[in-house]
């Protein structure tokens, strides 16, 4: 069995511990807030020669996923870190990785896109990166953003998967809060995670092999994509195995989503991210009033947990869905237009609303969380119709 | 019932807050106790005014925004006074603990706060220089908080405190801490 130290630390710096007990071979990194302290506390541990990894200083984050890339496609297990608009400087390298099967596992420190310029968390970086074809884990806290880092590096290379992971976390808020973490001893958790036996190595010579290359009319392009298509499916059974493994070395629960309350709740929000944590606490005070409300938590963004959201959410007299995130034009956040399609084939209609909160780091108040589950209980009692998209929070003038 | 307190830190940029925010929240932990710190971030600048915070909890802290309605305030530098309204959402029976030369009746008269929540002023300040020699009062104010506030415990701090010194420090820099914050426990005036 593990042996557990509980820390006061960062998220970023229980990420930086679980990558170092994961064994990257090599590192590319540049840094960005407020992702920084990341690769600082690995760059630490490399110096220190606390790890045997290949550390790669480049000139910018299109660089850094290339540089992972090139390594990861040698045979090396590979990590690296990234935030923002470093997110959007790898964007056409996210989708070479993806297309080579490489299984990079790289931490996302979620923070606001420009303009206007903004340091701080939401997940408009993130989301943008959705169709990148990575496997996406979000954390609550330090605790799953240093968990979601272990179990990232078993799924990314599981021979069913073979796609890189990313892990992310919310800037600020979670990267640079000091937390209570329980963390595991470095051999259980190289245990867990395994030596990488990589496939089809572009250093092994013995048997050469072609990746990335030209796939062009009458080429295999089409069925290369329908075979990623394959992999990201098939990363819902691993991850549902890695995690019921983890859970049971790591003593702390796993689901592609977590519910709070959902057993009798007649109303529930949906929410990624730290935010689960305000929504839940709001909720413990109305159910002592006896509000029949719960939380459902998104911790498995790709592949999405369709099943398990219209099952959790079956019977709901109102759902309301938070997302951090805007898709300019379209009904909703991204996370919104998700639990819509999970409900689409439930025979009774369930009310879905949708709340865009907290971009650029905008205070998530709890009374915030109390409108929505007070807009709820409205649609619920029939004395409000679902509104459009609400702007939580946001001033009339600023 | 959860035991929740909440510290909302008030500093120029470079006066140690958030290292002793940090250590606060070490030595809550040594205690068995959940906690939370965290800077708010902005453009930082050495002697920009900020702000810190803190949660200790008997059960874990699920919430994750600002402290609007801090159980204690501290002050690292009262020049913050006349340009931050630092008693902002303070409870009403709350302490703001202040580094500064003035006697808190006297504050009292010039910073909005309940009339029921206690000022706790501690030359932190004079004590650094007369004993660390540098003008780093963040260490002091611990001292005054454990006297006034208790939530943490002094032992433990002291503990975690010359653990930390020590990583950069000879015992001569960790005997000086130590006397910065038995000096500010002993000082601090409270009304």
């Amino acid at each position: 069995m593990p042996t557990h130290t509980t820390l006061a630390a960062t998220g970023n710096s229980v990420v930086a511990e679980a990558m170092r007990q994961c064994k990257p071979n090599v590192m590319a990194a540049y840094p960005i807030t407020p992702q920084t302290t990341i690769v600082e506390e690995f760059a630490g541990f490399v110096a220190k020669g606390k790890t045997d990894c290949e550390y790669v200083t480049v000139e910018s984050e299109h660089s850094a996923m290339s540089a992972c890339i090139g390594a990861s496609a040698a045979g090396a297990r590979v990590m690296t870190a990234t935030s923002s608009q470093g997110l959007a400087l790898m964007w056409e390298e996210l989708h070479i990785a993806s297309g080579m099967r490489l299984p990079i596992v790289m931490a996302n420190a979620n923070r606001a896109l420009s303009a206007p310029i903004n340091i701080h968390c939401d997940h408009s970086d993130i989301m943008g990166a959705r169709d990148t074809g990575w496997v996406t884990l979000f954390a609550e806290t330090a605790q799953e953003a240093y968990d979601n880092t272990i179990m990232a590096t078993r799924i990314a290379e599981h021979p069913d998967v073979m796609l890189p992971v990313m892990s992310c976390l919310d800037g600020f808020i979670t990267t640079h809060s000091i937390d209570r973490v329980s963390v595991m001893d470095d051999e259980s958790v190289a245990g867990f995670v395994g030596e990488y036996e990589p496939r089809n190595a572009l250093l092994e010579t013995g048997t050469p092999v072609t990746h990335g290359a030209f796939a062009g009319l009458g080429g295999p392009y089409f069925e290369f994509k329908k075979q990623q298509r394959e992999a990201i499916e098939n990363a819902r059974a691993v991850v549902s195995a890695v995690g019921a493994e983890y859970s049971a070395l790591s003593g702390r629960p796993f689901g592609a989503i977590e519910t709070w309350g959902m057993d009798d709740a007649e109303v529930a929000l949906v929410v990624i991210g730290s935010t689960a944590g305000n929504a839940r606490a709001v909720a413990r005070h109305l159910r002592a009033d006896g509000k029949k409300v719960g939380v459902v938590k998104v911790r498995v963004w790709r592949p999405f947990p369709y099943a398990d959201l219209a099952a959790a959410l079956k019977g709901m007299k109102a759902v309301a869905v938070l997302d951090r995130a805007e898709s300019f034009g379209a009904e909703g956040g991204p996370l919104y237009l998700e639990v819509r399609s999970a409900l689409y084939d439930l025979e009774t209609r369930v009310p879905v609303v949708g709340y865009i909160y907290g971009l650029g780091g905008s205070d998530v108040k709890l009374e915030l969380m109390e409108r929505v589950f007070s807009d709820l209980a409205d649609i619920a009692a029939g004395t409000a119709a679902p509104a459009g998209l609400v702007y939580l929070g946001a001033r009339e003038e600023a | 019932m959860q035991q929740l307190t909440e510290i909302r830190w008030h500093a120029r940029a470079g006066q140690g807050a958030v290292t002793a925010a940090k250590v606060v929240a070490e030595t809550a932990l040594a205690a068995d106790q959940y906690l939370q710190a965290m800077p708010e971030y902005g453009p930082e600048r050495m002697g920009a005014p900020i702000k810190a915070f803190t949660r200790i909890s008997s059960d874990p802290i699920e919430i994750h925004c600002n402290i609007e309605n801090p159980d204690i305030v501290i002050v690292l530098d009262d020049s913050l006074l006349d340009i931050v309204d630092v008693a902002e959402g303070l409870t009403d029976d709350g302490v703001i603990i202040i580094n500064t030369c003035t006697p808190p009746e006297q504050v009292r008269t010039a910073i909005s706060i309940p009339a029921t929540a206690r000022i706790a002023c501690v030359d932190a300040t004079g004590i650094a220089l007369d004993t660390i020699k540098r003008d780093i009062p963040n260490t002091p104010m611990v001292g005054a908080l454990i006297k006034v506030a208790g939530v943490i415990d002094m032992d433990t701090f002291k503990g975690l405190l010359a653990k930390n010194l020590a990583k950069k420090f000879g015992q001569e820099m960790i005997d000086a801490n130590w006397a910065s914050v038995d000096r500010a426990y002993e000082e601090v005036t409270v009304a």
